[in-house]
């Protein structure tokens, strides 16, 4: 019964079922060859007459052109927002609003097989994240922000409900159809009118999203939808109608919009990187534990904002948990996003891809050691191996950078105190995850991490009712919940 | 009994050194669980997509898995006689569906299940120490285990005393089981842990190792006398315990999920668990079985659908 010698015995592999492929069927979507702006609630030519393509990036094969936006374009989206504004959507009924955000939440979740293969097909994460998280989230937070619309003034008491007008909204490709909703169900039921510009590598589940507020009856110009890249965002930022700018993508692109709308006047929320620490105590429940720490950096390839990307593993269990660890890696599926059986689908885009390999070689370089179970990736597309590092030190840039992608930084702690320094000892402040069983140090864990959130034995929790946000270099500003009113309302953020 | 099975698990004695002190640190020092990380991972393997192909070797996997059990007060030795015949050949009609892994009776209806399967490659469990309670003295339970062994039960279904274990007397369950183990002789012994009494993973867990750490060379989730009796997340943590067993040892131990078992969708979501969590080594049935008694017909009916592609009226497979 006690620790002895180890023992020499074949080696555990899960494997899991000799599973056939099972491919979740496209046939439920209808991609056109074509996209056009979405302006003033009818799809409208750009007038830079330029189109871009957005590619699968499990297959590198192209989906469609999309308009790429420019200023007139931009003028015009704004001039659409303004007039909806000032008319049918700014003046209708709270009541009246909460309508069409109930309608909107339902044709979401009666769509979601839909646009869960749209978003996969278009982003490359796995069918089973979009149509198990990705869909279902977004249909909540339209239900969620639907229940406020007319609920306003008991928000919060004393601000008053006033709305702020044209929002300009800019999402990641993360998570597109998400953020659209995260973006846009909090900014109508406050009564704005938006003008948002999605990825350029994943604009489709927006586009196909506003083609679905057509169908809802929503009035022209209350949702437009600009495509293009950084130059279309950037003309959206500066333009002086916009009233608010809610952006949500990297650190270095938010100091960019920061600066620019400083002396504006105009409102600001920023929903940046990180660089989660996720800290493992010697009394924590390693198997659930260790699910915690796949979900927290391969959920979504790890391009997640609030990635677990910092290990923090107390010492006395790290051999322990890394024997785990490099176990479960093994049963990991990576492989065809639609295929319903893949956990690690596709890397979003090339540029990503090379930032990853990029990364992960600086790694190698310091000297870190670096863990990869066999893994047969596809030929075509962009892939990367689940990856470990250990032996990692602060120091490192591995052990600071923002990879965003299915790395794992491991480093060690010995003490609480130690736990805690090593933690915050990052420019960010999105979020952090502690396992332990002893409920006492969670709370002392919670008043000491700079994380907007922290999850205590669980990671990559969300619901629409709770708040999400960051602090220092992570951005400002909550979306989610009550708090996630206050930015899109008169006298809040 | 098939004899890879005795061969295979039959490794390794009980350490009965111990005392009641360092069993007391042991069961302490077993890691903790978290129930809602078990609850979610479970229902997250549930969602593996099985089809085609891979059904038809799971369903046919699930079939050879099958402890086939009658346990009530009005079984008969024509009963069992039924039963025996339905458990050499499930599908009479389909030479292809193979036969189960056990019959599992209780004692004094042994040496008729013994009877029936003679000459076929199906094993004879029988339950005993006072099952389902296993309230009873210890050499009562031990009188029992040797009859039923002694009447040719290849297996024992035992149950550990979980009045013992929940007052905290862990040394005792210990002793107990490592009695049991040593009366069953050449018999391969499946230890049920009850896990509806034990009412927490933890408990789940600790008594697992306990189980393991006394000779069984199985853990069983329950008696089917008490609900719930088992489910995916309990086995969940009953898989982790064998692989951490196994991972210092290098016994491997095998496990049955037994009672509410009864349709061969959620059976194939064991299969997923049980090869993702310990391997394709584990995918055998001497080292997995299910305990059932209404599964293998919806396994029959399941197997009949992928073949020709339509359902079969229940009243095509035989109940018995």
């Amino acid at each position: 019964m006690c620790p002895s010698e180890p023992v020499k015995h074949p080696e555990i592999v899960p494997t899991g079922l000799d599973y056939v492929t099972s491919v979740e069927s496209t046939e439920v979507v209808s991609i056109q060859e074509n996209y056009d702006l979405w302006i003033d609630g009818a799809p409208t030519k750009p007038s830079t007459n330029r189109y871009f393509q957005t590619v699968n990036p499990a297959t590198e094969e192209a989906l469609s052109r999309v308009a790429e936006g420019g200023r007139k374009d931009v003028q015009k989206a704004v001039e659409a927002a303004r007039k909806a504004y000032n008319g049918a959507w700014g003046k209708m009924q709270k009541s009246e609003r909460a309508k069409y955000l109930y309608r909107i939440a339902r044709m979401l979740a009666e769509r979601s097989r839909e646009f869960a293969v749209l978003e996969t097909l278009d982003g490359g994460k796995p069918i089973k994240e979009s149509r198990d998280f990705d869909l279902p989230m977004s249909s909540a937070h339209f239900f969620y922000y639907a229940g406020w619309a007319d609920k306003l003034e008991y928000a919060f008491p004393g601000l008053g409900t006033d709305s702020i007008g044209v929002v300009g909204q800019i999402i990641p490709w993360n998570f597109p159809m998400l953020m659209v909703a995260w973006k846009v169900a909090p900014a109508l039921a406050a009564g704005n009118t938006v003008v948002l510009k999605p990825a350029e590598t994943t604009p489709l589940s927006a586009l196909a999203f506003a083609r679905l507020t057509a169908e809802a009856g929503l009035p022209p110009g209350t949702v437009n939808i600009i495509t293009g890249d950084g130059r279309t965002g950037a003309e959206l930022v500066e333009h002086p109608d916009v009233d608010k700018v809610a952006f949500t993508g990297s650190t270095e692109v938010g100091k960019q919009i920061q600066h620019r709308l400083a002396g504006s006047g105009k409102r600001l929320t920023l929903e940046l990187g990180g660089k989660a620490p996720h800290i493992i105590f010697d009394d924590a429940p390693l198997d659930q534990a260790i699910e915690g720490i796949v979900n927290g950096i391969f959920f979504n390839q790890g391009h997640v904002c609030c990635a677990g990307s910092r290990l923090l593993v107390q010492e006395s269990v790290f051999d322990a948990l890394m024997d785990r660890l490099k176990l479960r890696l093994r049963s990991l599926r990576v492989g065809d996003p639609l295929d319903k059986n893949t956990d690690v689908g596709a890397i979003n885009s090339p540029a990503q891809l090379d930032k990853i390999t990029r990364l992960v070689e600086i790694g190698q370089a310091e000297g870190a050691t670096m863990y990869q179970p066999p893994c047969e990736l596809p030929e075509r597309g962009y892939w990367f191996t689940p990856t470990l590092f250990t032996g990692v030190s602060q120091s490192h840039r591995i052990a600071s950078e923002e990879i965003f992608g299915p790395v794992l930084s491991i480093m060690t702690f010995r003490t609480p105190a130690e736990a805690v320094e090593k933690a915050n000892n990052t420019p960010y402040g999105l979020s952090a995850g502690v396992w332990t069983t002893k409920g006492s140090r969670i709370l002392w864990m919670a008043d000491r991490l700079a994380a907007g959130v922290v999850w205590a034995n669980t990671y990559n929790k969300f619901d629409p009712g709770s708040p999400f946000g960051g602090y220092r270099e992570s951005g400002f500003g909550r979306e989610g919940g009550r708090h996630g009113l206050l930015p899109y309302l008169e006298g809040g953020w | 009994m098939s004899t890879t099975v005795s061969t295979a698990l039959r490794t390794s004695l009980p350490d009965r050194s111990l005392t009641p002190k360092t069993v007391a640190s042991y069961v302490g020092g077993v890691t903790p669980v978290d129930e809602v990380g078990v609850t979610e991972r479970a229902a997250a393997l549930s969602t593996r997509s099985v089809k085609r192909e891979s059904k038809l070797a799971a369903l046919d996997l699930a079939i050879r898995m099958c402890d086939l059990t009658t346990l009530e007060g009005r079984d008969t030795p024509g009963k069992v006689a039924q039963l025996a015949s339905k458990a050499v050949q499930p599908d009479p009609t389909d030479p292809g569906i193979p036969s189960v892994a056990a019959l599992c009776v209780y004692p004094n209806l042994v040496p008729y299940a013994v009877e029936a399967l003679a000459g076929h490659p199906v094993a004879v469990a029988s339950v005993a120490t006072y099952f389902p309670s296993g309230q009873a003295p210890l050499e009562v339970k031990i009188g029992e285990v040797e009859w039923a062994v002694k009447a040719g039960a290849g297996e024992i279904d035992m149950v550990i005393n979980r009045g013992a274990f929940l007052s905290g007397d862990y040394y005792r369950v210990f002793e107990e089981t490592a009695s049991i183990k040593e009366a069953c002789g050449t018999a391969h012994l499946k230890v049920i842990l009850e896990t509806g009494e034990l009412s927490t993973f933890d408990n789940v867990r600790r008594a697992s190792m306990l189980a393991m750490e006394a000779g069984a060379d199985f853990i069983k989730t329950s008696t089917g006398k008490v609900s719930p009796a088992a489910t995916l997340p309990v086995t969940l943590v009953m898989l982790e315990a064998i692989r951490d067993f196994y991972a210092r040892t290098g016994r491997p131990v095998g496990m049955k999920p037994a009672g509410g078992i009864s349709k061969a969708k959620v059976a194939i979501r064991y299969l997923v668990m049980l090869a993702e969590t310990l391997g394709s080594d584990w995918l055998t049935p001497d080292r997995f079985r299910f305990g059932a008694s209404s599964l293998l017909n919806d396994l029959l009916m399941q197997i009949r659908w992928i073949q020709e592609g339509r359902y079969q009226s229940p009243d095509y497979f035989t109940k018995d």
